[in-house]
């Protein structure tokens, strides 16, 4: 049996993630202090836990309505309008996801036909361009710079634009980079996309995580609900990863459009996490502002220490990512992971397994413990300086 | 609050070398705030949290109901610290509702509080009457689970 040609030619041409390279390597080192993970270190607030087992003790244990419980599209519909600015309908414009990484896969299959076209920045989520991919479309990267702290660049969307282009997605707090979006250049790119008639997919997970200046959603802007899906969720700002819910408003006929797909790969969001979702949106907002405080103060140390140490970090405006450079100690992205997780036992992630546009970088997660942080910048300044010393003796031979 | 204090609640680690590489101030800052804090007394003191189950202490514990009666000068204060100053006393507060002090008391054995409370406690003139409980077993101590909670074994160390 030739197990190759049981595998679909466009899932055997996927690339292997990155991540799962590192992952990979991460494991056998137990004792290594991680940097690279890609969730809040906070157990989910208790109320929201305990909700969920509240559910389950009262027998919740059945399907939902494919679009998730009412009662949590209600919650949703009042949370988005009072954090995010537009309304939407409970019952024909909002569907609950298992996560948002579903929603992104599900909008982008209910929009694509083979061969058109996706415009998103980059770098990006890892699963931006293999969903893209698997919906039969062509992605197009468009760059993203440490010179402009990874934020969003309108000119670069239009210069790349081409025939055949038909969405625009994007993720702003960006995951790796905490990369933001201002009013001003979401306003010039919201023309953009309507004088190209483009659907946006706006993945405003990190949105709650915004340390500077406010969080505009593009949905929020004139002209741009018709043609916008915003997506959220509960993983980031609820610290409810494991959960696995998250949701996605847009037009009626493009929601209805992702249900089909929803309905038939997924029929409902598990309803136990449902029902943690609408306590964390009844009960649980402070306690995201309390997790963002303890963040954004993470968030300062460790972007200090790496720029202390001649890492050049930007300030990340949101998410809980820095995104240093290592381009100064003369290896690679790739090269400085593993050998800083060999020789000093701290995992970073490699930019690259963000997308090409991440070269010279690495994500380093702060949301750990100040304990942690503290040892693995340690640890991370003496590689560095070690780094520094070879670069000496190279140069003096 | 300051930075060095919500960061010392946070961390409770008064090392100075580590809250000033935390804070990226100057070592010697943080200590003449720190001498400041404790001058100031707005830190009163460090002690361990510990778990009873661990730390193989015997010590016995109880919570004690206290009615008092308010003096015409000084209301309940007089009354609250001077039962506050026994040494047996960890804690003493102030209530709303059926009654007045809320006592929390330590003692080695069972008999060494039950005495504290009935020939010290009970006996100070304007203590109108006591209601004790003893501490069976301790779940959360100063915000922290004495059961573990939330170690996932298997929770990946790098994901996207």
């Amino acid at each position: 049996m030739n197990p190759d040609q049981f595998v679909a030619n466009h899932v055997k041409s996927l690339p292997r993630s990155g991540i799962r390279d590192f992952f990979a390597i991460v494991q056998e080192m137990p004792q290594a202090i991680s940097l690279g993970i890609g969730e809040p270190d906070f157990i989910t607030p208790w109320k929201i836990r305990e909700a969920s087992i509240f559910a389950l003790e009262k027998g919740k244990t059945s399907y939902t309505d494919n679009r998730g419980l009412l009662s949590l599209r209600k919650e949703i519909s009042k949370y988005v309008s009072s954090f995010f600015g537009p309304d939407y309908d409970p019952r024909s414009e909002i569907l609950v996801t298992v996560g948002v990484s579903e929603a992104i896969d599900v909008a982008l299959r209910a929009i694509l036909n083979p061969g058109d076209k996706v415009l998103y920045h980059e770098p990006c989520y890892v699963s931006y361009a293999p969903s893209v991919s698997l919906a039969f479309g062509q992605g197009i990267p468009v760059g993203t710079s440490p010179q402009q702290s990874f934020s969003l660049n309108p000119e670069a969307f239009e210069e790349a634009w081409e025939p055949g282009c038909k969405i625009l997605m994007l993720n702003f707090p960006t995951n790796p980079t905490g990369g933001t979006a201002d009013r001003a250049k979401l306003e010039r790119l919201a023309r953009f996309a309507v004088e190209k008639d483009l659907i946006v997919i706006s993945d405003e997970i990190y949105a709650e995580l915004t340390y500077e200046g406010e969080h505009v959603s593009l949905a929020a802007l004139p002209g741009m609900k018709e043609r916008t899906i915003l997506l959220h969720g509960f993983s980031k700002g609820f610290a409810m990863t494991g959960f696995r819910v998250g949701f996605a408003c847009g037009p009626d006929w493009l929601i209805e459009a992702m249900m089909k797909i929803h309905q038939y790969c997924m029929m409902c969001a598990p309803i136990l996490s449902q029902e943690a979702a609408i306590e964390a949106l009844r009960n649980g907002t402070e306690d995201v502002l309390r997790m963002r405080d303890h963040y954004a103060k993470r968030r300062d140390f460790i972007v200090r220490r790496f720029n202390e140490m001649g890492l050049a970090c930007h300030l990340p405006r949101g998410s809980f990512y820095a995104f240093p450079s290592v381009e100064a100690y003369g290896l690679n992205e790739v090269e400085f992971c593993h050998r800083l997780l060999r020789e000093e036992e701290v995992a970073v992630v490699p930019g690259t397994a963000f997308g090409p546009h991440g070269r010279n970088h690495v994500r380093a997660s702060f949301s750990t413990s100040y304990e942690k942080l503290v040892e693995a910048s340690e640890r991370i300044e003496r590689f560095a300086e070690s780094l520094a010393s070879e670069k000496v003796d190279q140069t003096a031979v | 609050m300051s930075n060095l204090l919500s960061l010392l609640v946070e961390t409770a680690d008064p090392r100075p070398e580590y809250l000033a590489k935390v804070l990226g101030v100057k070592q010697d800052e943080v200590e003449r705030e720190l001498a400041e804090l404790r001058d100031s007394k707005t830190i009163l003191g460090w002690m361990p949290i510990l778990n009873p189950e661990k730390s193989a202490s015997e010590e016995v514990r109880a919570v004690i109901e206290v009615k008092i009666s308010p003096e015409r000068e000084g209301g309940f204060d007089r009354m609250a610290l001077r039962i506050s100053r026994f040494e047996e006393v960890e804690s003493c507060y102030l209530m709303s509702g059926g009654y007045d002090l809320l006592v929390f008391v330590t003692g080695k054995t069972l008999n060494e509080v039950a005495a504290f409370i009935s020939e010290r406690l009970a006996t100070i003139e304007g203590v109108l009457s006591t209601a004790t409980h003893f501490l069976l077993r301790p779940y959360k101590e100063r915000k922290q689970m004495l059961v573990e909670d939330g170690l996932l074994e298997e929770k990946p160390p790098v994901s996207p």
